[in-house]
């Protein structure tokens, strides 16, 4: 492969360097099937029902940027956090508390643009306090740690009803109207997803590659050599918490403006275990991962029941599908759907190039 | 105490290192007694001993990585003993690891880059360096001076044995280093590598002092100007190279003693 690129960019190697840098930096960008993708999202309305709109593709989008900040935290800094949902369903509570409601008696009536940026910053606020806590301990402590902390909240939400209404939750949440549209409506609240999920993929993408992402890679790979080097590894894994907090809170926005409620069932531990599933069966070593998993698990959750029922099962089994794919994900494949896409290629390419060389030879 | 030991001791406050009574305890085990070390800004040491003696818990000690049971340690003056790895090494200490401590999964650049950002500002940075940016020069200097610039692209689990040692160099070289201490830099290195890191050790401005533990004797003994012989974690003697190297005591201890 090296090969390759060093023979397509011998003309000129300043310019090359640069161009090179820029796609090591940008690598979607030199990609067709980037371009073609994004074009299908942009025209997709032209494309698709409302049902798809919203229940297949908004879901899968606001799903994904919960499972990105799951890829953020595992991917790059090694630490698998399943408080992402909690964290998510924290800022959607707040945006029900703080917004306007159905329970006049919780809900305060802000207006969206002041309640909005109150949920964001107080689920930051959350995510990094549990941060603080998780990175205390590591590898499976971790995953106990941040566990708990959403079997709690999930159980205080249930019991709580001055400001979580108990198992009934809070409905009725107003969503965003201004400039004179309706932005919950189907194809509006479509490209609202969208935009938010293209803004969470390309930042994660970004700061991959910026100092801090950097060195949180190395706290990864090495936290005692990190420390050698002049980096404090704790203070870099809770600002790592803090940023994956506030991607995990504006997915959690973009779900209760989609549901217009929200309730303990939306952040039950159940719950929480398919956002690791959903980053674990896309893959964790790129943010385009968690959105094929999204993908993936949202077409299973909607169609497997008919499918099911047509063979005579019982539909509540898809389940069962999601769970059998994620074995065989953790069997074959650990770094998920995209190693799987990656390796095949890799063996095209190999092939292919074997080929070729027979030609020549 | 022999003259030599003493005025090498004798340097007081302007030492660059000042270590008194460092003691460090594994359980029961003592891995280093009593260890008082005084070393001048820009002295280049050796630290002899066989396994065991205490050489590498002596760096741990040092760079917080393990802090020690007892005693202080001053650096530049300045009381370090308690604080943390990285506060000790914003104040211009550096390392290298026994055993290479690097990033596979990144790149031979950005290895360097992080070495470069640990000790400047803006490690927390969201924003990418530009082309121009200054650490990134430094950084292309640095790949350069250990001769990677060829692989510069390569992930580090990629590289041959002999190019990540040189990459620990480097990354100890990031920055303004006042003090390094190197821990068996030459372990399996070719006899081409070894004048390679003879070259590069030797070439270091002269403030830069450091300690370098190192078996290999002809590497050892031709980049210091003294030597500490430690043995079952104290100080066994401290001298010139020569005087170290034609001590009967050292040679039945070490030397003569069938190490390696």
């Amino acid at each position: 492969m090296s090969l390759l690129q060093s023979t397509q960019f011998r003309s000129d190697p300043a310019a090359s360097a640069t161009r090179r840098a820029f796609l090591r930096a940008w690598p979607d960008f030199q990609n067709p099937a980037a371009w073609i993708v994004a074009l299908i999202l942009v025209i997709m309305p032209l494309i698709a029902s409302g049902f798809f709109l919203i229940e297949i593709f908004a879901t899968t989008l606001i799903l994904g940027v919960i499972a990105l900040s799951l890829m953020f935290l595992a991917g790059y800094g090694g630490m698998v956090s399943l408080m992402q949902l909690t964290i998510a369903g924290f800022a959607g509570y707040m945006v029900a508390v703080f917004g306007v409601s159905g329970n006049a008696n919780i809900s305060l009536g802000w207006p969206w643009w002041l309640a909005t940026p109150m949920a964001l910053a107080l689920a930051t606020l959350f995510g990094t306090l549990g941060g603080a806590l998780a990175v205390r301990t590591e590898g499976i402590y971790t995953i106990m740690i941040t566990l708990a902390i959403g079997a709690a909240f999930y159980y205080f939400t249930n019991q709580n009803w001055a400001i979580f209404n108990g198992h009934t939750g809070i409905n009725t949440v107003a969503t965003p109207h201004f400039w004179g549209v309706d932005w919950r409506a189907d194809i509006a609240f479509y490209y609202v997803t969208l935009g938010v999920a293209a803004i969470c993929y390309f930042a994660v993408q970004y700061v991959s590659r910026a100092p801090f992402g950097l060195a949180l890679q190395g706290v990864r790979d090495n936290s005692r050599r990190m420390a050698a080097l002049g980096f404090n590894p704790n203070a870099h894994r809770i600002a790592a918490y803090a940023f994956a907090a506030f991607i995990a809170g504006l997915g959690g926005v973009l779900q209760v403006w989609n549901y217009r409620q929200i309730s303990p069932g939306s952040v039950s531990v159940g719950a929480c275990i398919d956002i690791l599933i959903i980053a674990v069966v896309g893959g964790i070593t790129r943010p385009i991962g968690p959105f094929i998993g999204a993908f993936i698990f949202v077409l299973l959750r909607t169609f497997a029941l008919d499918v099911l029922i047509k063979f005579g099962l019982d539909g509540n089994r898809f389940r069962l599908l999601i769970g059998l794919g994620f074995l065989a994900i953790v069997f074959w494949s650990s770094d998920g759907v995209i190693g799987l896409w990656e390796r095949w290629r890799q063996r095209n390419k190999s092939t292919a190039t074997r080929r070729s060389g027979g030609h020549h030879g | 105490m022999d003259s030599v030991a003493h005025r090498l001791s004798a340097v007081g406050a302007g030492a660059a290192l000042e270590l008194r009574g460092v003691t460090r305890l594994f359980g029961a085990l003592a891995a280093l007694t009593d260890v008082t070390i005084t070393v001048r800004p820009g002295e280049r040491r050796a630290v002899l001993g066989s396994n065991g003696a205490g050489k590498t818990t002596l760096f741990n000690c040092i760079t917080g990585d393990f802090p020690p049971s007892s005693g202080t340690i001053r650096f530049f003056g300045e009381d370090i003993t308690q604080f943390p790895p990285y506060e000790r090494i914003r104040r211009g200490l550096r390392r290298t690891y026994q055993i290479s401590a690097l990033f596979p999964g990144l790149t031979v650049h950005d290895n360097v880059y992080l070495a470069c950002r640990g000790v400047s500002r803006g490690r927390f940075s969201f924003l990418r360096p530009g082309q121009t940016d200054a650490l990134m020069h430094a950084t292309e200097s640095l790949v350069q001076a250990v001769h990677l610039t060829a692989v510069k692209d390569q992930r580090v689990a990629e590289l041959a044995h002999g190019q990540q040692r040189q990459l620990e160099i480097a990354l100890a070289l990031a920055g303004a280093p006042r003090f390094i201490l190197f821990d068996e830099p030459a372990a399996g290195l070719s006899p081409t590598e070894r004048r390679e890191l003879i070259e590069i050790l030797t070439s270091l401005p002269a403030h830069i002092g450091y300690i370098i533990i190192e078996h290999d004797m002809d590497v050892a003994l031709r980049v210091v100007e003294s030597v500490t012989m430690m043995h079952n974690g104290r100080v066994f003697k401290e001298g010139l190279p020569r005087e170290i190297e034609s001590d009967p005591e050292v040679q039945e201890l070490y030397l003569g003693g069938g190490h390696e």
